[in-house]
């Protein structure tokens, strides 16, 4: 069957794998009967660039691993299978894993091109904001919002329908709304996926959030780093504006909302609402005591309401379809979908949005496809720095705020980083310590100087040079953290510690006690040796060795001077033959 | 010089909460935040030194010292940390003769910084110059792409 349109998926992650070139090479032979467009993504990152080919009849395949010299093939008809991946027409590897999610928030993304406001409207686009403006009470809408369970996105998943009532009844004419698109987990890009891919959902979300609770001024509080997803915000907010959608008077209802985009300027803590305020009132962003809430004394000290991009996204799906068909998905207490950001040691990493309730195990396995070289799991992080590292033997927990709880972790944002046996747990809770410590504010002196005490006892151990009272003094530190600071972030930032010294300990005891790093991690405990037979005199290890100190001659065997050797593993991982050889001491 | 700030200035006079926005603008024209130029700022804001140290201090964006003309974040969360992004950074920077406590190369071609991630988690390990991405990175392929930057 002929070809009709062809979509080329140009997010980050396309861009940053070549999707621009394909795109280029698809551009120059292409004919006058086939229409090219762009679009942003669909979460396969581990295959782009990715295309999406549609032929008369309507019926679709996704094809990835593109270069541009597959072009002409592409239009052709002839790329060879191991390209494809999706198809409504024939069997393809990544059926299943579509047809396992259930795209509510990403309704839109990887289908319509995010810099074109029509492709929106055209599937049902805006029509929510009309919905709402011209026939439902603010309190309809909030009762709509709480009927559906949806729980907030952002990390605290408190109700969106009870957060909206709480702004809606404060009292006050002068209200904000802000929309945190801060996303500073590491390991987690869900927000910016929907920022690049489809803006309007959220300025939609935002606007019918505005209309309930009463506000004519909003701000978007975007990360720095994603410079794509700030340029499609502000040409979504301008062409809404230009179409009146937003600005004065929406829907001649009297009904006016301003969205200012406001960029971060590169400081974690800033995710944190207070500490969010604070800086877009143009402060350092150090978080403050709650009571008061935003709900009460936010923004420049007015009512504010505030909620995360994925929150926001989802808002107008549910006034079209209907509170009781959002809640149809999930759990008793955990309604809906949720997006997740699949990252690590995992084969297809991206992007999915699936049913709550769904379990670990049919994620990582029949959604990610398992293990990176079928290596064996070891872990998958959840929550970023807040969150924690769930076992092998956890795998069939349910994902649900709850069940997740009950792990020790957190359902967080929605990053999960999936760990192989090549991952120290030693090494990734000291990880995560140095990185709540880089980001502490200052302001508590336990979340300040606690989680570096914490670091030192972890980078301690890793040398080879902790004895076992270290546990208990980072058990009893973790303590004095969580009950003595002000914010979520000191308040969760030992747990990446306890859940790893709960599922993990004998990788703590086998560093304390035999001075080994069981996953040869730890640089301090292992060491790197060049095989004999196996070298093949390359030089590769020559050019990638940081302190210089490997020699030898092309086709003949390399050494390693052990006297200068950092054991950063360069060589180790730029060694094609297996040549260099990792030991344990 | 005094022209441009002047022109950032007048942009945000008399808006509220105009001190990141304004550090932001500053850098962008300059490259850096000069001393001279945040006491200028200050005087003709009325916005103290002290607050605008404090929020440029505060945040990791704003420099207080030059920049080289490309500047590599090489990402150190959690995605890019277990797939080898450590050997990577120092790979990039024993690449570019760096000594350890020097961010940017004698040429001022190159600053390189680490950052927490760069939401490209999915192609780790994920380094940035400028506004582009590179993702999938291997030690042997940096040197390639160092090569494009003037
Ligand atoms: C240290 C810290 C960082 C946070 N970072 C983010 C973030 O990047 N994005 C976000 O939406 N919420 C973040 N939050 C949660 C926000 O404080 C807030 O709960 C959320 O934006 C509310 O929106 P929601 O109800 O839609 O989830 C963070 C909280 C803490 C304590
Ligand atoms: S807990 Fe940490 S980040 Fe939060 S306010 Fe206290 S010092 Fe700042
Ligand atoms: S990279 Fe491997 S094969 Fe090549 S010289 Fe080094 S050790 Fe030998
Ligand atoms: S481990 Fe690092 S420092 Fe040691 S020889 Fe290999 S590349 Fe060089
Ligand atoms: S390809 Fe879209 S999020 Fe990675
Ligand atoms: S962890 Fe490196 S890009 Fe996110």
């Amino acid at each position: 069957m002929a070809i009709k349109t062809i979509k080329v998926g140009m997010a980050s992650c396309g861009l940053a794998s070549g999707a621009e070139d394909v795109y280029h090479a698809i551009q120059k032979s292409l004919p006058d009967s086939i229409e090219l467009k762009k679009t942003a993504c669909l979460g396969f990152c581990f295959a782009e660039p990715m295309v999406e080919v549609i032929d008369e009849a309507g019926k679709s395949e996704f094809f990835g691993y593109l270069t541009p010299r597959d072009a002409d093939k592409l239009l052709n008809n002839t790329l060879p299978d191991r390209k494809l991946l999706i198809s409504q027409k024939r069997d393809a590897p990544a059926n299943k894993q579509l047809a396992r999610q259930v795209r509510i928030t990403t309704r839109h993304s990887g289908s319509i091109d995010p810099e074109n406001i029509q492709d929106y409207l055209d599937d049902d686009g805006y029509m929510a904001l009309k919905k709402v403006c011209t026939g439902m009470s603010p309190q309809e809408v909030i009762d709509e919002m709480k009927a559906s369970g949806l729980r907030g996105r952002g990390g605290a998943s408190f109700s969106t329908g009870l957060k909206w009532q709480f702004a809606k009844d404060a009292a006050g004419d002068k209200k904000y709304i802000i929309c945190n698109a801060d996303e500073g987990d590491p390991g987690a890009f869900m927000d910016r996926n929907i920022l690049e891919s489809d803006p309007h959902s959220v300025l939609e979300g935002m606007a019918i959030c505005a209309y309930t609770v009463g506000a004519k001024n909003a701000y978007i509080y975007c990360r720095a780093e994603y410079p794509l997803a700030v340029k499609r915000l502000k040409k979504a907010i301008a062409d809404a504006e230009e179409m009146g959608f937003l600005g004065d008077n929406i829907f001649n209802r009297g009904f006016s909302l301003h969205i200012v985009l406001k960029e971060g300027a590169g400081a974690f803590v800033c995710g944190e609402e207070t500490a969010l305020i604070a800086s877009i009132e143009g402060k350092r962003g150090m978080p403050c005591l709650r009571p008061p809430f935003p709900a009460q004394s936010g923004l420049w000290e007015k009512p504010t309401n505030i909620n995360n991009v994925e929150t926001f996204a989802t808002v107008a799906w549910i006034i079209n379809h209907g509170a009781a068909a959002y809640a149809a998905y999930g759990t008793e207490k955990s309604k809906g979908t949720k997006v997740f950001a699949l990252a690590g040691k995992i084969k297809n990493t991206g992007l999915i949005e699936v049913p709550m309730g769904i379990t670990l195990r049919e994620i990582i396995y029949d959604i990610g496809g398992g293990i990176k070289e079928d290596r064996p799991f070891k872990a998958v992080q959840l929550g970023g720095p807040s969150g924690g590292c769930i076992p092998a033997d956890l795998l069939d927990t349910q994902v649900d705020y709850d069940s997740i709880v009950k792990t020790g972790a957190i359902m967080g944002s929605g990053g999960m980083v999936v760990m192989d046996d090549t991952t120290c747990m030693v090494n990734i809770a000291a990880f995560f310590l140095n990185f709540t410590q880089n980001e502490s504010c200052g302001k508590c002196t336990f979340c300040r100087i606690g989680t570096k005490r914490m670091l030192e006892i972890l980078q301690r151990i890793q040398n080879g040079e902790g004895v076992l009272e270290d546990i208990e003094k980072l058990e009893h530190l973790s303590e004095q953290i969580i009950s003595s600071s002000l914010c979520g972030l000191g308040k969760t930032a030992p747990n990446p510690v306890l859940t790893t010294l709960r599922y993990f300990k004998d990788e703590y005891i086998a560093h304390i006690k035999d001075k080994r790093c069981p996953a040869g991690v730890c640089s301090a405990l292992v060491h790197f040796e060049i095989d004999e037979e196996k070298c093949t005199g390359c030089t590769l290890c020559i050019r990638a060795c940081p302190t210089h100190c490997i020699s030898g001659e092309v086709k003949k065997l390399h050494l390693i001077d052990q006297d200068s050797c950092i054991s950063c593993g360069a060589c180790y991982s730029v060694c094609k033959f297996d040549a260099v050889i990792r030991t344990q001491y | 010089m005094k022209l441009n700030i002047d022109k950032i200035i007048t942009k945000y006079k008399g808006k509220n909460g105009a001190a990141i926005p304004l550090l932001q603008e500053l850098q962008e024209l300059e490259g850096y935040l000069a001393p001279e130029s945040i006491r200028y700022l200050s005087e003709h804001t009325g916005i103290p030194v002290a607050e605008l140290y404090g929020v440029a201090t505060f945040y990791s964006m704003f420099y207080l010292e030059p920049q080289g003309r490309h500047i590599i974040r090489v990402c150190k969360g959690t995605a890019c940390h277990v797939s080898e992004a450590d050997t990577l950074g120092v790979a990039i920077r024993s690449h570019l003769g760096l000594s350890e406590g020097e961010n940017t190369t004698s040429d001022g071609r190159f600053t390189v910084l680490e950052v927490a991630c760069l939401g490209c988690c999915s192609l780790a390990p994920v380094i940035m110059i400028g506004d582009t991405t590179y993702g999938k990175l291997v030690v042997d392929k940096i040197g390639k792409i160092l090569d494009q930057y003037e």
